[in-house]
């Protein structure tokens, strides 16, 4: 058992480098997909809703595959970690695109024509009006996006990421302790998830306005 | 009145929603330094019309014109935006609901549109807002949120901020509507010192005491119509039309119309 635990450690480590990085590339994809989606042209708002149904619509597990193992029968070889990180990274974006873009319209209406009525531009009025206050709405939201998605790394293990879930299972030819080997995994993933949790708590709390 | 150009000219202003006519054919003219008052009752098309100046409700036909310029020009997008920010900076409106800035300060509130548009210093700026926050009466809670201020104080920012830009017209939708009775004085007053000084005016209210005591015209309408219009002891103790006499018969008893 004792030598089971410097691989788990290894593993958590891959997790939340995972998570890290998913977690940058989904509001990366998350802010472009909410421009688009509240852009002035159709095209653009078509492009960005697209985006939002096909990767919400349809499973991350079948968007890995696709991606690496379909990959390079089209020229994209990426080795697993890399994939994995893709892979999530746009299924995050588009649940990202729309917790940015609700927190967005969520915004009254009469602040915008309050800055519109002194002659405030719209690319003004959204930079110093609507975003400092979306931003504030959308911290807990996105909190929950970040929940869900570090949970769904573990199904980076189908595509032998090495991580938490595929390191307990590796092991459990070995140790035939499958019960022991998912607990660990399991309180590897609530700590992460519970400091990811109190850091938001923190923004979110930093960022209310007195 | 005079022969003098009007200073805000509206003709003709029609404005539908599908097929909800809301303005039909309305012609306004506010000549500078004039205090028009706009009433009627609910749904008859005030806060269309008022909006309609600044082009925030944009008409379906007819012009608004401030002195010479047009603002309800057809343009292209980016040419119409630019024209439009520029004329809206010489157009203050001051809304039932505020709409202050709440992750703003007083301070910042003021001081946003003139630093952006108008590239004051930071000293210019802090000098500004507190000329005009002095003006309303809310130079001590210049370092305050929003959320920290009565619905009377928040008012009275909100009109701060509206001046800062130096407005040449003030458009105020019922200021005082959403406010507790006991707050409705400090911006009716606030609104008076205004007229004071000249600032030209258009007030859609549904007070008609202060409407008959600050304004030099008061507009009934009715079914987005001007029913009548005149000076304030005209169309308050002498209307000629049924319909006036009806609305302000039902005010005056404290019901709403
Ligand atoms: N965006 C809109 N879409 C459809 N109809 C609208 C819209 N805005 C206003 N209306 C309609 O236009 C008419 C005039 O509205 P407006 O807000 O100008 O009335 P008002 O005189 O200001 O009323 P109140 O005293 O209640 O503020 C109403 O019948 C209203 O329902
Ligand atoms: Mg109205």
């Amino acid at each position: 058992m004792q030598k089971v635990f410097p691989f788990f450690l290894e593993a958590a480590w891959i997790t939340v480098l995972l998570s890290v990085l998913t977690t940058i590339l989904g509001l990366i994809l998350g802010i472009i997909g909410a421009s688009a989606r509240l852009s002035r042209f159709a095209l653009l708002r078509f492009l960005g809703a697209a985006y939002v149904s096909v990767f919400r619509g349809t499973p991350a597990l079948i968007q890995l595959f696709i991606l690496y193992f379909g990959g390079p029968q089209i020229g994209i070889q990426l080795d697993a970690f890399e994939a994995g990180v893709i892979g999530l990274g746009i299924n995050a974006g588009a649940y990202m695109t729309e917790t940015m873009r609700g927190a967005i319209i969520a915004i009254d209406k009469g602040q915008i024509e309050a800055a519109r009525t002194v002659g405030m531009s719209r690319g003004l009025t959204m930079r110093y009006v609507v975003l400092p206050q979306a931003m504030r709405l959308m911290i807990r939201p996105l909190g929950v996006n970040i929940n869900a998605m570090i949970k769904a790394t573990a199904l980076v293990a189908a595509i032998s990421v090495v991580e938490l879930t595929y390191t307990a299972q590796r092991f459990i030819g070995s140790t035939y302790k499958p019960f022991e080997m998912f607990l660990i995994a399991g309180l590897l993933y609530m700590i992460i998830i519970y400091i990811t949790g109190q850091a938001v708590a923190w923004l979110d709390r930093k960022a209310r306005i007195t | 009145m005079t022969d003098q150009k009007p200073f805000v000219d509206i003709r003709h202003a029609k404005k539908s929603y599908g097929t909800l006519e809301v303005l039909k054919d309305i012609n306004l003219q506010v000549q500078k330094g004039q205090i028009v008052a706009i009433i009627g009752p609910s749904g008859s098309g005030k806060s269309t019309l008022l909006r309609a100046i600044n082009d925030l409700d944009p008409l379906t036909g007819g012009e608004v014109w401030l002195e010479d310029k047009q603002i309800n020009k057809k343009l292209p997008h980016r040419q119409y935006e630019a024209h439009i920010n520029q004329v809206r900076q010489e157009i203050g409106m001051v809304f039932q609901h505020f709409n202050l800035f709440p992750h703003l300060r007083v301070r910042e509130n003021v001081t946003l549109a003139p630093k952006m548009l108008k590239g004051i210093t930071d000293a210019e700026a802090d000098k500004l807002a507190e000329e005009q926050l002095d003006k309303v009466g809310m130079l001590e809670r210049i370092d305050h949120y929003p959320s920290q201020l009565s619905g009377g104080q928040k008012q009275r920012v909100a009109i701060a901020r509206a001046l800062a830009m130096n407005p040449k017209v003030m458009l105020f939708d019922e200021a005082t509507s959403a406010l507790d009775p006991e707050l409705v004085e400090e911006v009716n007053l606030v609104m008076k010192k205004l007229a004071e000084e000249h600032m030209t005016m258009i007030i859609v209210t549904h007070e008609m005491s202060f409407a008959e005591s600050v304004c030099d015209r008061v507009l009934f309408m009715d079914q987005g119509v001007v029913v009548e219009e005149g000076p304030p002891e005209v169309i308050f103790r002498n209307p000629t039309s049924d319909r006036t006499k009806e609305f302000l018969r039902k005010h005056l008893a404290g019901q709403h119309p």
